[in-house]
């Protein structure tokens, strides 16, 4: 049921339309010097990286249990049903926990601004919804970037890679990632060399379970802890009440 | 000198100068932007004021929590005389992590929105409902000075009344959310430095708390006696470092169990930019202070006392402004300074609380009380009127 977007960059040409499809979508401006940016950014949520001949996007994976919704103190991202991570951007309080908290490095701010947002790919909800690809699919000429469920875009990665082993490195990017991504990639040479974080680095475990474990047990923590703190009162203070008790009667006795 | 009937002195003089670069900067952070106003950027989302207006503001305040559990919950009758100035701190000390908040969040006139979309998944979240019902919790406990200051019978004898459920209401916030500020941190195993990162964080952050909230009421029992020209109270200073030295040794053992268990000991001893922060740190933190306390005669001077409260609490400043900032650095790839807009807003907000303390001391019942303490509030002198 969930979407995803398949980038094969074996694919790739180069032609950074899907930059500009992203950036017209969201409303954002694009010229030659910000197609000339190798760097993502808040007004560049996606972009065609280019090494020795190798393409390879950056855009934010859409975590399948993401860290920043995990993260964000007052609920500003949400996973949607259909699979974009998006963002409320009238919930967001400021505190950059998410950016902090994401193991790509995708939420960005908007550092000059008075009234800041954070800005990342939020994989096209609106046109998800009417049942269409993402802005960056519908631009790509080549297919490498390509929409779809995402069942069916793991194992057409795999068909793919099985077809033309000589052509990728034999791994899919995001199939197991932090637990596994909406976005996965397909590459002729390793992904460390685009900055993407290796399995290893990042492990497979979902992030908020890193915080789970210790957030699970708050609620069965303070009752205890309460009555800890409540019995060492009682404890200490007993001292007194019982050297009270005896010099009364001790006064008693005498008298 | 005296200019318009008030006497300059150094450090009036210094005040003032603070205060107008904190005012040049807060103009600067709120009609230029964070960017402006600090180095933080993409790479780094946090910087100086997570570092040290949260993290180690939060720490430097445990003294509240930590002396009022060892008088009320512990019963430790000699602690009494010290726990007024202590809790003003810890007050004054939340009171501006707050204010020091309103700098860093992005959208500061939103925090409100943490009471009304709740996400209890969050680590911050925890924090932010623990810190800000603990300031109210400790708003109470600081309200008897104002009450007596006041000679108002009726609203001290509520607060008399209430104090040990507030104070065990106190302990438990408190353990949460020192806890927590370290949990914020288990959400990024690939981003902070193996030095750093372990499943351990929320017991070293709580256990640097107990640690440094012995040895700030230390620290601030000397500078305030120097300063307001009173009697040290040595018995004081003495059971206070005793406790320091202990919860020195359970934070070393900690973090020395921690290092082995995750085979990090090979790998600290080895140069380089992180080992050296990492040794500055423990040095700071632990070598220095456990050693001169580990002498009697030292444990029992308050010179000797003051300068291994003074190591500790600069050493547990470097773990979390490590923590914060220099873990991060081999994943960003570069340092981190921040800019002198961003230092001059904690400062300034440093002074601001030296400052209110001062005006506190002067003009409430902080220290005149004597041997006095905030449950023992109905002394016969108080009311005067009868």
């Amino acid at each position: 049921m969930s979407k995803a977007i398949l980038y094969d960059s074996t694919l790739c040409i180069g032609c950074k339309l899907c930059e500009k499809a992203c950036a017209e979508h969201n409303g954002l401006p694009y010229d030659d010097s910000i197609a000339a940016e190798a760097t993502q950014s808040e007004h560049k949520f996606t972009v065609v990286l280019t090494e020795n001949d190798h393409f390879m996007r950056r855009l934010c994976m859409h975590c399948e249990k993401p860290a920043c919704v995990s993260v964000c103190p007052v609920g500003a991202f949400h996973k949607t049903a259909l699979g974009p991570v998006v963002y409320d951007v009238w919930k967001c309080i400021g505190c950059r926990y998410c950016m902090v908290a994401c193991a790509f490095a995708q939420p960005k701010y908007e550092w000059g601004s008075l009234n800041p947002r954070v800005r990342k790919c939020i994989m096209c909800p609106d046109l998800i919804k009417r049942g269409e690809a993402t802005a960056c699919a519908q631009a790509c000429p080549t297919g490498a970037t390509k929409f779809g469920e995402r069942d069916q875009l793991l194992a057409e990665a795999q068909e793919r890679i099985n077809a033309n082993p000589s052509n990728y490195v034999n791994y899919i990017y995001g199939k197991d990632e932090v637990g596994g991504t909406s976005v996965l990639l397909l590459s002729a040479v390793p992904f460390e060399q685009f900055g993407y974080p290796s399995i290893a680095k990042i492990g497979d475990k979902a992030l908020p379970e890193y915080t789970g474990v210790i957030m699970e047990k708050v609620p069965d923590f303070i009752p205890l802890w309460t009555l800890v703190l409540g019995g060492i009162y009682w404890l200490a203070h007993r001292k007194e009440e019982v050297a009270a008790a005896e010099a009364i009667e001790k006064q008693g006795g005498v008298a | 000198m005296k200019i318009m009937n008030i006497k300059v002195t150094f450090w009036r003089v210094l005040l003032v100068i603070i205060m107008i670069l904190g005012v040049y900067s807060t103009y600067v952070r709120y009609f230029r932007g964070l960017g402006a106003v600090s180095n933080m950027n993409d790479q780094f989302p946090w910087g100086l004021w997570i570092g040290f207006d949260c993290l180690c503001g939060i720490m430097l305040a445990a003294g509240g929590f930590v002396i009022s559990g060892a008088v009320y919950l512990f019963n430790i009758e000699r602690l009494h005389s010290i726990i007024r100035p202590v809790i003003l701190t810890a007050f004054l000390g939340y009171a501006l992590f707050i204010v020091g908040l309103l700098f860093d969040l992005g959208r500061p006139w939103f925090i409100w929105h943490q009471l009304i979309y709740m996400n209890p998944h969050s680590v911050m979240f925890e924090v932010g409902m623990c810190v800000m019902t603990y300031t109210t919790v400790l708003f109470f406990e600081f309200l008897p000075n104002v009450f007596e200051r006041f000679e108002l019978k009726w609203p001290l004898k509520v607060v008399k009344a209430v104090m040990p459920a507030l104070i065990v209401a106190g302990i438990l916030l408190s353990t949460l959310h020192q806890s927590s500020l370290g949990s914020l941190y288990l959400i990024m195993p690939s981003k902070l430095h193996p030095f750093w990162y372990s499943p351990a964080l929320p017991f070293f952050f709580f256990g640097s708390a107990i640690a440094v909230g012995l040895a700030m009421t230390i620290f601030e029992s000397t500078q305030s006696a120097k300063a307001l020209g009173r009697h040290l109270e040595l018995p004081v200073l003495v059971t206070l470092g005793g406790a320091l030295l202990v919860a020195l040794w359970v934070n070393a053992l900690l973090r020395f169990e921690d290092f082995f268990h995750r085979g990090m000991l090979s790998k600290i001893i080895q140069p380089g930019c992180e080992a050296y922060f990492l040794w500055l740190e423990l040095l700071l933190a632990f070598v220095i202070p456990i050693t001169i306390l580990s002498f009697k005669k030292v444990r029992l001077s308050p010179k000797g006392l003051y300068l291994a409260s003074l190591s500790a609490i600069l050493g547990f400043v470097t773990n979390r402004l490590n923590i914060s900032i220099t873990a991060f650095e081999t994943w960003a790839g570069k340092h981190f300074v921040p800019k002198w807009t961003e230092l001059m807003i904690t400062v300034s907000i440093i002074a601001m609380g030296f400052f209110i303390f001062a005006m506190c001391v002067k003009y409430l019942p902080i220290f005149e009380h004597g041997p006095g303490t905030v449950a023992e509030v109905e002394e016969p002198k108080l009311v005067r009127g009868e």
